[in-house]
Formats: structure tokens, C-alpha cells, sequence
């Protein structure tokens, strides 16, 4: 029955999202809402963290699994994609690397600068 | 026998799960970063459904039962991060910081490739959502003009690219802090690579869902202005 209860909670304030996806009209989908809902609730404590815990680390856990069926979708449109597919790729790879690379290495400098100063 | 694999509601998430054990048996045993248990399925599955001529559609009939549980799980990412929430107050300045540059970065590489490539505005604005959530940037292309299905596609191909080589780009570029690990992650590849960032730690994994959401939202007033540069 605790994971009954915990999928419930996950699941209620999954709709709740989708209420504010419906209501707001601004393109952000229902489970950011969620998430912002969910992490609300727990740091006022209107959620203890014990009522979600098993059932979120299994559904973390298995949540590569659930792109699997959008990326096998790619066959479906394979035949849109195929006459821009080599610039596509490349801008693809470039841009992945890029964002991967400056994000990471911005937020690393700033962490590192703030320590040497409070070293200081 | 065909008939009895595209009629079954159970025939696709099977295999799904199946292909995606074997990918993390094998890269268990193995030990090589290209053999990313996501790629592994992905591939077998569209082997499978191209060898034994199954259409899409009944594949999708069973798992988009797996697709069904992907807005409830990207909700429990509140969790981790709820945990993690001292890590995110002391570091606020270079977290954000870094999703901001990490957003710039993503949008200016796709103005400056699509001009030098030669893609037409249609084909740019399709292409400037690539590195946010699908959901979201479902809408940003839609907004825009673009051509969604394309936008969706290279949204889970930058996913799915930033999974596999998250790890030996943080080695090259020597991204070492577990925030900054986490962020790269995060801004670069959205949910799919926030699934492998889980994987290499609590903090790392944490970070990757929070910018999943920031770089989402900036995206969504950053691509707008972008959309009139090109």
C-alpha cells in the first residue's frame, strides 16, 4: 500500500500540472509544473519527503527507458529528416558539445573563483 | 506469426526493456562508453521492427505505456533536488550563471551554423529549441514558425547524442565539479541526458533536472529573440 500511496501523490500532482498547462497559456509543459509544484511542497513541508520517496527513485530509475518509444519514432519521420539530415547533424553535434562545454566550464570557474576568494 | 507481434499491447514494451537490459549487460561487460544502453535499445528496437515488418503504430499500441509515465518521473525530479536544495542556495550565482551562458551558447551556435550552412528562417527556428525538453520546445518551434516534427526529432537526437557522450566531454573539457558536471549536462540535453547525469551521482543528477527547467524557461524568451536575427 506505500507504494500505492506515493504513485497517488506523484500522480495527483502530475494533474495538477496539466491544470496549470491548460489554464496558463504559456508553453510550459505539465510536468515542469509538476516539478515546481512537488519541490514547493516539500520545502514548506506540505509533503514530507518519506510520502514519495521509493516510488520517485523507481520511477528516476526507469526513466531512460521511457524515451525509447519517441526515439524509435525518428523511423517515422526519417522521410522530412532525410534531405536536411547531414547539416542537421552537424549543427546537432557542434551546438551539443558547445552548450555542454561552456555551461559546465562557466559554472565550474564561478564555483572555484568563490572559494579561492573565501579561502582568501 | 507477424499477426501475433503487431497485435500484441505487451509485444513492444517487452522488447523495449529487454534491449535495454541487454545494453547495460553488455556495457557492464565490456566497459566502452559508446555502448550506452539507450542507443543499444533504440537501435535493436528499429532492427526489429524494420526485419519482422512491424509498422510503428502497433509498436507504439504497447509502449506508450513507457512515454505515459515520462511527465510523472520528470515531476519526481523535484525530489533529488529538494535534496540537494543547500547545494543549489550555496551555489546559486554559478548555477545560474552557467544555465544562462550554457542557454546564450545553444541559441548563438544555431544562428551562427544555420547561417553559415545556409538554412532558410523556417528550418532556423526549428533548430533553435534543440537543446530544451521536448515538451517545451514543442511550443517554442510551433510559436515560431518551425516545423515541429523536425524540432521534436533533433530534440530527442541531442538528448540521446548528449547522453552518450556526456561523460567523455566532461573529461575532455575537464569539468570535474559535480555541480558543474550535472549543469553541462542539464543545459546541453535536457531529460535524456539528466537520466545518465542520475546515474554518475545524486548531485550530478540533481543539477541536471534543475536545468532542465531554467534552461527550458529561458529558452522560451531567448529563441523569441533569436527567431528576428535570422
Amino acid at each position: 500500500m506505500k507504494y500505492l500511496r506515493q504513485f497517488l501523490i506523484i500522480l495527483f500532482i502530475t494533474f495538477i500540472g496539466e491544470v496549470f498547462n491548460l489554464v496558463i497559456p504559456l508553453p510550459i509543459p505539465a510536468s515542469i509544473y509538476g516539478l515546481v509544484i512537488l519541490l514547493v511542497a516539500l520545502l514548506t513541508g506540505i509533503i514530507k519527503v518519506e510520502m514519495v520517496k521509493e516510488a520517485s527513485a523507481f520511477l528516476i530509475e526507469i526513466m531512460p527507458l521511457m524515451f525509447i518509444p519517441a526515439a524509435v519514432g525518428l523511423i517515422e519521420s526519417w522521410g522530412i529528416l532525410k534531405p536536411i539530415c547531414l547539416k542537421i547533424s552537424v549543427i546537432t553535434v557542434v551546438s551539443t558539445v558547445a552548450v555542454m562545454a561552456v555551461s559546465g566550464l562557466v559554472t565550474q570557474a564561478i564555483i572555484r573563483n568563490g572559494r579561492r576568494k573565501s579561502d582568501e | 506469426m507477424n499477426d501475433l507481434l503487431t497485435q500484441s499491447t505487451f509485444f513492444g514494451v517487452a522488447v523495449s526493456i529487454l534491449a535495454y537490459e541487454a545494453g547495460v549487460v553488455l556495457r557492464k561487460k565490456l566497459k566502452w562508453g559508446i555502448l550506452n544502453p539507450l542507443l543499444i535499445s533504440i537501435v535493436v528496437v528499429i532492427v526489429l521492427l524494420l526485419v519482422c515488418n512491424i509498422d510503428y503504430d502497433s509498436y507504439y499500441e504497447g509502449a506508450k505505456y513507457l512515454s505515459y509515465l515520462l511527465t510523472p518521473a520528470t515531476v519526481c525530479l523535484a525530489v533529488p533536488l529538494y535534496e540537494q536544495i543547500s547545494l543549489l542556495k550555496k551555489n546559486f550565482i554559478a548555477i545560474a550563471g552557467g544555465i544562462l551562458s550554457g542557454v546564450l551558447t545553444s541559441l548563438v551556435s544555431v544562428l551562427i551554423m544555420s547561417v553559415v550552412l545556409g538554412l532558410n528562417h523556417e528550418q532556423y527556428v526549428t533548430m533553435l529549441p534543440k537543446s530544451i525538453t521536448t515538451a517545451i520546445g514543442m511550443g517554442v518551434s510551433d510559436e515560431l514558425g518551425g516545423i515541429v516534427t523536425i524540432t521534436v526529432a533533433v530534440i530527442i537526437i541531442t538528448g540521446v547524442l548528449g547522453n552518450i557522450i556526456a561523460e567523455a566531454v566532461c573529461k575532455i573539457f575537464r569539468i570535474k565539479e559535480p555541480v558543474a558536471v550535472g549543469i553541462a549536462i542539464g543545459s546541453s540535453a535536457h531529460a535524456v541526458g539528466t537520466a545518465r547525469a542520475m546515474e554518475i551521482g545524486e548531485i550530478q543528477g540533481a543539477m541536471s533536472s534543475l536545468s532542465i527547467a531554467v534552461a527550458g524557461l529561458l529558452t522560451v524568451v531567448g529563441a523569441s529573440v533569436f527567431a528576428g536575427f535570422y
